[in-house]
């Protein structure tokens, strides 16, 4: 289970649930974390994946290229230190082994290496400045909250983690079909989501406004508590990522999984955000008359959620409805419970430091680890 | 560009390729001083005359029509070399005249941009590419095979934006996708394997973006060049010239009367009813009423008679015969007369003054007792409404002619009322009146087959 798998495609994705990582006993504390970076962490492989085959092995390489990654660590007691840096896997190893960091993250490459930025900022030529850093790419289970009603926050199961697993199918096929990257890493991020590393050179090498563009492009679900309509789809049809990611992807899983799964629905509670969503306030009261009128689905065995999700899209879905909103609203609810919610201020800047893989939360109480993971089977 | 008084000479080996120039370095050429002048003079003509369509609304045809129209008569040269040499040193002497205020940058830019815009789509593939590789875009065409393969997803994303693949359209470019950032963020095309397929329309946009944004940091640097060191260095020379360009008018002075011969007296009255402006018809109704004219009045309305065929002999008549209730014989020829004379060239140091162009007539302000200047502008509402009924204009018409006052598009208002007033459209717009003059003759004698 290494990065090395993240080269070679990615037919079969396959999951393994947090949870049954590690076997760590009692809680949290710096004497496992010790052990931990003493027997554990791959600090050669790491190494080996931050060089891209920089390595001083390969004829034509650049020996100063790992030293000018930036890496920061948290310490105990929250101490904060930035801008570390390493020129050997030796003194990488033994910098995590002395100071027994909590927390490692992972920065850019910079023109030179961190540690001597003072000197060159003095020039005023903005010569320390980051020149490669991995496309990434950070989903939160959190942000899915109004989604999902078995848990909240951190937390995570088995019926809400599927969420995860078709934001990841969405965005992979997106990165890998439409913008043609190869390399890329989805880890689990040791608490309460994922995040996408894509490492390839053309990946490492876009400026903050190209990034800013594919943030934007994956960019549907948009707005807060405050918002009440995340999702607008307007337009005749959808552009064809959308078409796709619908088809492929979204539709079968909420009809199939979600819907049912989360009774999204069977109750007033629930059901009203839907109907919420539907801007033909006649079709939304036609709709509610006939649901609460019918409480239960006496006359099928079929879920509830199901009956009453085909009430709702033949009436939304026949000809009669010429009002211009309604045409894609069918699809807007789809998108508005399982599109994937990124958070774009990760993607968009070069210097943003994310947790490097492998790194064992602290806040996580049973030690789930972050582990590379490429395979995901939803 | 170095400016000489000296014959041209040849400087055939830097002439530019292609026949749409970027303008992206001022040419070492030599350009004589009248060339200088008369080539910025040709060029302002190509400009104004966009700015007008624009203000007049046309629709894109009609603006590709215009443009086309406007190059044709302003900026052609048989010889191809020739006509680059005046498009490029036309070009570079504007930026000189329009660099100086962020105003003047503006509208420089935005006609500049307008242009350029035109011409890069009346352009065939091979220039339009060759430009696209000079800007360093990276675009290449996309085969009718490819093209067939993707047609679907391609009409896809055309329905997405509201838009329809039509066949005029189903020419695209391919490029890789970190060339166009706001396209892909916006979801504007169909991105496979990191190529994004850019339409037409859209290169053209983003050719053009390129354009605008290179000339609008140009220009800046321009500006600073000329505050720093040419306005001081040319003050004998450029420097008058550069700074008269941009307030001149563009269209014939009427200083010598062309079609109509001469006017005389007796005729005045009439013409003045059928044929004057309204900034005129008003001054000759007030030298009627008071039998007095201030100063600007009488250059106004003199110079215009002048324009329309006055001879001097006649002008002197006409006036002292106004004025005889107020002002004597003999303090009119002390007074008055110098001043007529003055205007014809005969006194001092014998200038032939030309006419008030529209643009000269409305940036004056009138003072108390004054009636010069243009009524579209200085008229309250309801007497501008009066006169305009006066002069015969359908209520219909008066609403639409209020509508471009309030706008302060005070020549298309009067453009509005000689079409009302006379039945028949004025493409050309008012500029001049004298202009207004002469067409309303024109439309007149057709009419009757004799002038009014």
């Amino acid at each position: 289970m290494t990065k090395e798998e993240a080269d070679n495609g990615r037919d079969d994705m396959v999951i393994d649930v947090p949870g049954q990582a590690n076997a760590v006993p009692d809680g949290f504390n710096a004497n496992y974390l010790r052990i931990y970076y003493g027997k554990l962490f791959p600090h050669a492989d790491m190494f080996k994946w931050m060089s891209y085959g920089n390595d001083g092995k390969h004829p034509g390489c650049d020996k100063s290229y790992f030293g000018r990654r930036e890496f920061s660590f948290t310490l105990e007691n929250d101490i904060y230190i930035r801008f570390q840096s390493f020129n050997s896997v030796t003194e990488l190893e033994n910098s995590i082994k002395e100071k027994c960091p909590f927390k490692i993250d992972i920065g850019p490459v910079y023109s030179v290496d961190p540690a001597k930025r003072h000197a060159y900022a003095q020039s005023g030529n903005n010569v320390f400045t980051p020149v490669e850093r991995e496309l990434v790419f950070d989903i939160d289970i959190s942000d899915y909250d109004d989604v999902r009603y078995c848990c909240t926050g951190a937390d995570v199961c088995l019926e809400c983690w599927p969420l995860m697993t078709i934001a990841i199918k969405v965005i992979d096929t997106s990165l890998r079909d439409d913008f043609g990257f190869n390399h890329i890493l989805w880890v689990y991020s040791g608490r309460r989501g994922v995040h996408c590393w894509v490492c390839d050179g053309k990946a490492r090498r876009l400026t903050n406004e190209q990034r800013a563009a594919i943030a934007d492009y994956f960019h549907v679900y948009k707005g807060n508590e405050n918002s009440q309509k995340k999702i607008s789809l307007p337009g005749l049809v959808l552009h064809p990522f959308l078409a796709r990611s619908y088809t492929e992807v979204l539709k079968g899983f909420f009809e199939a999984k979600l819907l049912p799964n989360q009774n999204l629905l069977a109750s007033e509670e629930r059901y009203e955000k839907i109907l919420e969503m539907i801007p033909d306030a006649s079709v939304a009261s036609e709709l509610r008359r006939r649901w609460q009128e019918n409480k239960r689905a006496s006359m099928s065995k079929d879920d509830i959620n199901i009956v009453r999700w085909e009430q709702l899209k033949s009436i939304l879905q026949s000809g009669k409805q010429k009002m211009q909103g309604l045409r894609r609203c069918v699809e807007e609810i789809v998108f508005s419970y399982t599109y994937p919610r990124l958070d774009m201020e990760v993607s968009r800047h070069m210097n943003h430091l994310l947790k490097a893989p492998f790194c064992v939360h602290p806040k996580t109480a049973s030690g789930r680890t972050e582990q590379g993971r490429t395979k995901t089977r939803c | 560009m170095e400016v000489v008084q000296s014959q041209r000479k040849s400087s055939s080996n830097n002439v530019i390729v292609s026949i749409l120039p970027l303008y992206r370095s001022a040419p070492p050429l030599e350009v004589r001083l009248e060339d200088f002048e008369f080539f910025a003079i040709d060029r302002l003509r190509v400009l104004k005359g966009l700015s007008d369509g624009l203000c007049r609304g046309k629709k894109p045809e009609e603006m590709e029509k215009l443009v086309l129209d406007l190059w044709k008569a302003n900026m052609r040269h048989p010889q191809a070399v020739e006509e680059v040499n005046k498009d490029i040193i036309s070009h570079f002497v504007l930026r000189l005249v329009y660099c100086r205020t962020e105003e003047l940058r503006k509208w420089f830019l935005s006609m500049e941009t307008t242009l350029f815009r035109h011409r890069f789509r009346w352009g065939s593939s091979e220039a339009q590419r060759a430009l696209m590789s000079e800007f360093k875009l990276p675009y290449k065409a996309v085969s009718n095979a490819e093209f067939e393969s993707l047609k679907d997803k391609l009409g896809q994303v055309a329905r997405s934006m509201g838009q329809t693949l039509a066949a005029a359209d189903a020419i695209f470019y391919k490029v890789p996708f970190e060339e166009v950032p706001d396209l892909v963020a916006g979801r504007r095309v169909f991105i496979h394997k990191g190529h994004a397929y850019v339409a037409i329309n859209q290169v053209v946009s983003l050719v053009v973006t390129q354009f605008r944004s290179y000339l609008s940091k140009a220009l800046i640097l321009t500006n600073r060049k000329w505050t720093s060191t040419i306005r001081e260095q040319e003050k004998d020379r450029l420097t008058p010239i550069v700074e008269a360009l941009c307030t001149s008018y563009l269209g014939p002075d009427y200083s010598q009367q062309q079609e109509f011969g001469e006017i005389s007296i007796k005729d005045i009255d009439q013409v003045a009813k059928t044929s004057f402006p309204l900034c005129m018809r008003h001054l000759f109704e007030k030298v009627k009423e008071d039998h007095h004219l201030k100063h600007g009045g009488r250059m106004q309305l003199g110079l215009f008679l002048k324009g329309v065929g006055l001879k001097l002999d006649d002008a002197l008549a006409f006036w002292k015969a106004e004025f005889a209730p107020k002002v004597s014989a003999e303090r009119f020829d002390k007074e008055y007369a110098y001043n007529i004379r003055h205007n014809y060239g005969r006194e001092g140091k014998r200038t032939d003054y030309t006419p008030y162009s529209c643009q000269k007539i409305i940036s004056v302000t009138p003072g108390i007792g004054d009636h010069h200047g243009c009524p579209y502008r200085h008229f309250s509402e309801e007497n501008l409404r009066a006169a305009l009924v006066r002069m015969g204009v359908s209520s219909r018409a008066v609403e639409d002619v209020m509508d471009k006052v309030h706008n302060r598009h005070y020549q298309l208002a009067c453009t509005l009322t000689f079409e009302a007033v006379h039945g028949s459209s004025c493409d050309a717009g008012i500029n001049h009146p004298n202009q207004y003059f002469i067409d309303s003759q024109r439309v007149l004698q057709s009419k009757n087959g004799s002038v009014a």
